[in-house]
């Protein structure tokens, strides 16, 4: 199913928060969601966790012959399959660009920083070569997928062991970062993910050497802004590769001290897993100043003098009510303009009543007086000892001081002249 | 090809240029007279074509138009005969996916598509021969034909690509230089605010180093726009001869 357009006003709010350097789940513009590595039973296997985003990466190999073009390399294959589980727009035939994307960047990151020695898969040179599979399956979307599936192809191949000898590579991590006009997000979450103008993406390993740099959307970078991010990268990427080594350490030690180890342990048992929220840590420390501030600084609210007054038996007004904020619904015609301050009319401009009462202006005659071609606005209110009068279009007189003297007319305004 | 030397010690590379230096450009607009705009440009030994069509109305699924914007459709076909090797797929496989999005996602920055909502321009580049550097030359072909079209646009895209041997940085790799396996590094500029559009970069490079190669590209994409500015003034001034003006 085609997937939910994000709204108007979130899309918004995420801007306006990115603007002052806040994110949603309350992380700092830099910061990496929470990364959670898990093995599985068998060897090369294991899923990564990046937040609510998950990944699960499996690692197989074959013994096959090798390309005619290269006799004595073994083949790597990579790729990438978004399940239908993990987002609700990704179905079989949808998805065809982004995953031609990711699958190529994967591809050409893993591949081009050289992790695995592909020489050293050789058996015998020209007939028997191994091939390494490693499929990694999209189980949940939330945002940056290309950095949780990377990680999880390297844990998974670290973690694998050939027949003969296990394979050890260099550690190659991906830091995805989003430019949003002018800002910069490390980790986008898949709400920041729809909003953002573009994406760079920095694959850097454990020796500070990029692997492989992609700019996609329609962002126009600046040479000072790739070379900030390489610098980002170079940061974070040495952050996960501990991580990873810690992980494997882990998962060696559980399996050599003969612990239970697999997927079936690592999920907590007891313990609320859906509609669960994570604790944001959100900085409260100052928040007493700034309310009182914000109270003291403050106007008290506009007084409402409420004066009923009694035009006839069973029918009464209080107050003047307001414009009808609609704007420009008819015709305009040029119309007596504000008597009153303007600012009281910003007051009222949200909110619109029609009272569709008419009342004569007994105070002042000067005003000229403009009959309205609509034949709605005609009413005629038979008051008993006065003489009849037509309804009169005039703009709303917004001093509220002149209410109980000068009754205003209130009406459908037809220009808005306050703007 | 082991024991090839990419830079030699007097500082020429394999086919006699010096590091920074293009290889020789021609270019030529307005080859086809069914389509808008068409263009084609050799970059030393790279050939490539570009047909452009549009703006037009949407073909396919009227779900797709965007309200405010044109939609950019580009795609990239290689010619089976255009590598030393016959190639079997010349569209449809991955690659060529690749490069087509990446060219979509070029000139979308580029051309002004706020003018012409609802509508669809096509790109299509065919390689006729590839030497090394193929995005660059398929985006500068592009740039061309765009142009031919009369689609308004903020800037050229000029592309080179570049690639980093011995602590120099070199320009505009031909096919040799590329397979020898160093880092190469392809970028899509719009000269006039340095604005770049398409960034993309294989094989290892110290991140030292970047700075270095970025410079040395960017100084190559303003060198193929000074270029490309003399082929479309050229061509302005043919066409208006032969309107007699």
């Amino acid at each position: 199913m085609k997937e939910t357009p994000l709204s108007n006003c979130e899309r918004r709010f995420l801007l306006r928060a990115i603007e002052e350097r806040k994110r949603l789940d309350g992380r700092q513009t830099y910061d990496y969601r929470n990364i959670k590595i898990s093995f599985g039973t068998d060897y090369g296997c294991c899923i990564v966790e990046l937040g609510k985003t998950r990944v699960l990466g499996q690692v197989s190999c074959e013994l096959v012959s090798p390309k005619l073009n290269r006799a004595t390399e073994g083949i790597l294959f990579f790729n990438l399959e978004l399940s239908q589980m993990a987002a609700p727009a990704f179905e079989p035939g949808r998805q065809s660009d982004l995953l031609v994307k990711l699958n190529r960047l994967l591809e050409r990151c893993l591949r081009n920083s050289k992790c695995i020695d592909t020489e050293s898969l050789c058996v015998v040179a020209g007939e028997k070569v191994w091939q390494i599979r490693v499929d990694l399956h999209l189980l949940n979307h939330d945002g940056n997928i290309i950095d949780a599936a990377s990680i999880a192809a390297i844990v998974a191949l670290c973690h694998f062991r050939r027949p003969d000898v296990s394979v050890q590579g260099d550690e190659v991590t991906l830091v995805h970062l989003t430019p949003f006009r002018t800002f910069l997000l490390v980790d986008p979450s898949e709400r920041e993910e729809r909003v953002m103008d573009g994406l760079l993406v920095i694959a850097v390993n454990k020796h500070r050497e990029i692997c492989t740099i992609q700019s996609s959307g329609g962002i126009m970078l600046l040479n000072e802004q790739v070379l900030r991010c390489s610098k980002i990268a170079g940061v974070k990427v040495a952050e996960i590769t501990e991580l990873i080594q810690k992980a494997l350490e882990n998962d060696q030690k559980v399996r050599k001290e003969g612990g239970k180890f697999g997927f079936a342990e690592s999920i907590a048992k007891q313990r609320i897993t859906a509609f669960k929220m994570e604790e944001a840590p959100v900085d409260t420390s100052d928040v007493e100043e700034k309310a009182e501030e914000i109270l003291a600084e403050a106007e008290p609210p506009p007084d409402v003098v409420s004066k009923p007054v009694l035009w006839t038996p069973g029918t009464a007004q209080i107050g003047e009510g307001v414009e009808n904020s609609w704007g420009d619904l008819e015709d305009s015609e040029k119309e007596d303009e504000d008597e009153g301050g303007s600012d009281e009319a910003i007051i009222f401009k949200g909110v619109r009543m029609d009272v569709g009462m008419e009342v004569s202006n007994t105070g002042s005659q000067e005003a000229p007086i403009v009959l309205s071609d609509s034949e709605e606005e005609e009413t005629i209110i038979l008051e008993p000892d006065k003489n009849p009068k037509k309804i009169r279009t005039q703009t709303i007189s917004a001093k509220q001081e002149k209410a109980p003297s000068k009754t205003a007319a209130k009406k459908r305004k037809k220009k808005r002249t306050a703007n | 090809m082991a024991g090839l030397e990419l830079l030699s010690d007097q500082g020429y590379r394999v086919d006699g240029r010096r590091a920074g230096e293009l290889r020789k450009i021609q270019a030529r607009m307005g080859v086809f007279s069914q389509a808008d705009g068409s263009a084609y440009i050799e970059q030393g030994n790279t050939k490539a074509l570009a047909v452009v069509y549009g703006p037009h109305e949407i073909r396919g699924s009227r779900s797709r138009a965007l309200p405010d914007r044109a939609l950019v459709n580009c795609q990239y076909s290689s010619a089976t005969f255009s590598t030393g090797e016959r190639k079997r797929r010349p569209h449809g496989d991955r690659k060529s996916c690749e490069m087509g999005l990446q060219l979509r996602q070029t000139f979308e920055a580029a051309i002004l598509t706020q003018l012409h909502p609802r509508s669809q321009i096509d790109i299509y580049v065919q390689v006729l021969q590839a030497d090394g550097g193929t995005y660059a030359a398929c985006v500068n072909a592009a740039t061309l034909a765009v142009l031919d079209a009369g689609i308004p646009m903020r800037d050229f895209v000029c592309a080179c690509s570049a690639g980093f041997v011995d602590g120099t940085a070199l320009a505009d790799l031909s096919h040799v230089e590329e397979a020898a396996g160093g880092p190469q590094l392809a970028l899509a500029l719009l000269p006039a605010s340095g604005q770049i559009a398409l960034l993309e970069m294989d094989a290892r490079l110290h991140e030292d180093h970047l700075e270095r190669v970025l410079e040395a590209a960017a100084r190559a994409a303003r060198d193929v726009h000074t270029l490309l500015d003399r082929v479309v003034r050229q061509h302005v001034r043919e066409a208006s001869v032969l309107l007699g003006d």
